[in-house]
């Protein structure tokens, strides 16, 4: 037993919200960040006698959802109600979906280790979003501005085995739904959470072990952290001839471990059953295509596009659209370009980078599509050289403006004209007779120093292949 | 759907639970006893014969009752707390929550 070796299986549930104006089933505003208890109306905090109106907006967005995901859409679905005491539920029960959900099947893409692949979905639904509670001291806190908010949840297969698919999977159905405009996708401000389901098997083995539910995953590194340490516990506890009992355990990231929350003996018993104030929703072929007419580009149409409209290689393509808001960017800076690839390269290479180190977003840089394809201009034109377009690149960074302006009040533009690199050739063969000497010996990297001589004593601006050139010329004679 | 639906009677202890409801002896007896009396009473639906009848949470054929996704103004947060036994900040302020 205990040499056995173990695989994890991983399934997610995410809950989404939805980008609409009003609530699911009242018109409350769903704006966020608004005083406590000013989006509410009696619908929303469960008033008995109040009766709820199904948003259309957010039965329009989720069946989108399911279309960019590939799912099927239910010709017919319905509302039901999960009982359970909480003070986040006033009226006891949430309006969810049970056996009629709104999507069915699909899948995410995802970039793993051997290539694409895709996880599988199980379902989507939609649901109301409940109060937000505060814990303080002695007493908690119940905020029911996000009460009632329309609430997509997706469901996957079990059908990872990894921390890290886990995570791609999530970037994968985040940056699906940024496409699709549903949601903001927002981790940290909530309006995409997500509970994650992890079992261990005996490698070979077919059916699956007991799962614990893992919960309190605001953010990427959460999933990653919180499942390597719970296929860890689970492992350490099979090995030693334990079980695993099915509970939910809470991510602490401090502790940078799960902590026991319930066991399945105090599990719920949802007790659905169908929505009585609610009537069921059937969506017509007709219906469904004509939203479908609507339906953004999806990130693989999105890769095919970028490769063969801008001629970019695949890899490329794939980094580029593998994020919505750098696709867009490159974009804007490349359609005006004549050097799509590029332009690719800047946004692959130092603008990830730099983001990366900022943490900023791309869609609030400094550095304007506009800038950075003027920039790509200047380059191919032979106007400023490499080093000096990098320097330029880190100064529009951090502080926007115009490449053109910037190069002419600096006097950097690159200078290609022979005749006053000629002296600074001299110059330098004068200043390093040795590394001249080596040269003609026959030493061809000689040749590289005294070029970074010339490019010193241009302070950066000679054309290097030039001066190279011209070096050459020289020491010949 | 109920973990017990296919049980003869109800058991009152559970549903009570369920409920947050403390039931002393003599009540769940009481309570059982009507209880069976009424499941047996909806019983009778099981005679009827309904081989190929859809099965449907409604009784009027209206489906799609939707509302357009306009906000509206609701209740001020005075109304929205007017209610409540205690609030603090505009929250409503409940027992600590355990889980």
């Amino acid at each position: 037993m205990s040499a056995a070796r173990y695989e994890a299986v991983i399934g997610l549930e995410v809950h989404v919200q939805l980008k609409t104006r009003s609530k699911m089933f009242c018109g409350c505003a769903t704006s966020f960040g608004a005083e406590p208890n000013t989006n509410v109306c009696p619908v929303c905090l469960g008033y008995p006698g109040t009766m709820p109106v199904m948003n259309r907006e957010a039965i329009r967005l989720t069946v989108l959802s399911g279309l960019m995901l590939g799912c099927r859409i239910n010709p017919r679905s319905k509302f039901d109600r999960k009982s359970y005491f909480y003070p986040d539920m006033p009226k006891n029960y949430q309006i969810t979906q049970y056996d009629q959900p709104l999507c069915l099947g699909g899948g995410v893409e995802i970039e793993g280790a051997s290539g694409l692949a895709t996880v599988p979905l199980t379902r989507i639904h939609l649901e109301e979003d409940v109060a937000k509670n505060m814990h303080f001291a002695t007493c908690s806190g119940v905020d029911f501005n996000r009460a009632g908010s329309p609430l997509m949840e997706i469901v996957s297969e079990p059908a990872m085995h990894t921390p890290e698919q886990a995570v791609a999977y999530l970037q994968g159905l985040k940056q699906t739904l940024m496409y699709a405009g549903v949601s903001d996708c927002n981790l940290e401000e909530g309006n995409m959470r997500c509970d994650v389901n992890v079992s261990l098997r005996p490698v070979g083995a077919t059916a699956l072990g007991t799962k614990a539910e893992l919960k309190n995953l605001n953010s990427f590194k959460s999933v990653l952290l919180a499942l390597r340490a719970e296929i860890g516990r689970q492992e350490q506890l099979l090995r030693e001839g334990g079980r695993v009992v099915q509970e939910t355990r809470r991510w602490d990231v401090e502790a940078g471990a799960t902590f026991l929350m319930r066991t399945k003996e105090d599990a719920h018993d949802y007790r659905y059953f169908p929505e009585p104030d609610l009537m069921p929703v059937v969506l017509s072929e007709q219906q469904i295509a004509e939203w479908a007419r609507g339906l953004p580009e999806t990130p693989r149409q999105r890769r095919a596009r970028f490769a063969s409209e801008y001629s970019l290689p695949e890899y490329d393509a794939r980094v580029l659209a593998a994020d919505k808001a750098v696709g867009d960017y490159f974009e804007a800076a490349a359609r005006g370009s004549k050097a799509p690839k590029i332009v690719s390269n800047w946004v692959m290479t130092e603008m990830l980078r730099r983001l990366g180190e900022t943490g900023q977003e791309i869609a609030a840089v400094q550095i304007t599509p506009a800038a950075l394809a003027e920039l790509v201009e200047l380059t191919e034109a032979g106007a400023i050289n490499s080093n000096t377009a990098r320097e330029l690149f880190g100064e529009l960074f951090a502080n926007g403006g115009s490449p053109r302006a910037l190069v002419e009040a600096r006097g950097l533009a690159q200078v290609s004209d022979s005749g006053a690199l000629q002296a600074l050739v001299d110059q330098a063969i004068r200043e390093n007779a040795k590394s001249a000497e080596d040269f003609r010996g026959g030493k061809a990297v000689a040749l590289k120093f005294l070029t970074g001589q010339v490019m010193r004593l241009s302070r950066g601006k000679a054309n290097p292949q030039l001066a190279a050139q011209l070096l050459e010329e020289r020491l010949k004679k | 759907m109920a973990s017990n639906s296919d049980q003869q009677s109800m058991d009152v202890n559970y549903i009570a639970r369920l409920a947050r409801m403390n039931l002393d002896a003599l009540e769940a007896r009481q309570f059982q006893t009507q209880m069976d009396g009424i499941v047996d009473y909806v019983r009778q639906l099981s005679e009827l014969d309904v081989e190929g009848v859809e099965p449907t949470a409604h009784a009027a054929p209206i489906q799609n009752v939707f509302r357009e996704d306009l906000a509206q103004p609701g209740l001020t947060q005075e109304q929205a707390l007017a209610n409540a036994p205690a609030q603090s900040g505009g929250q409503f302020i409940v027992p600590k929550i355990v889980e």
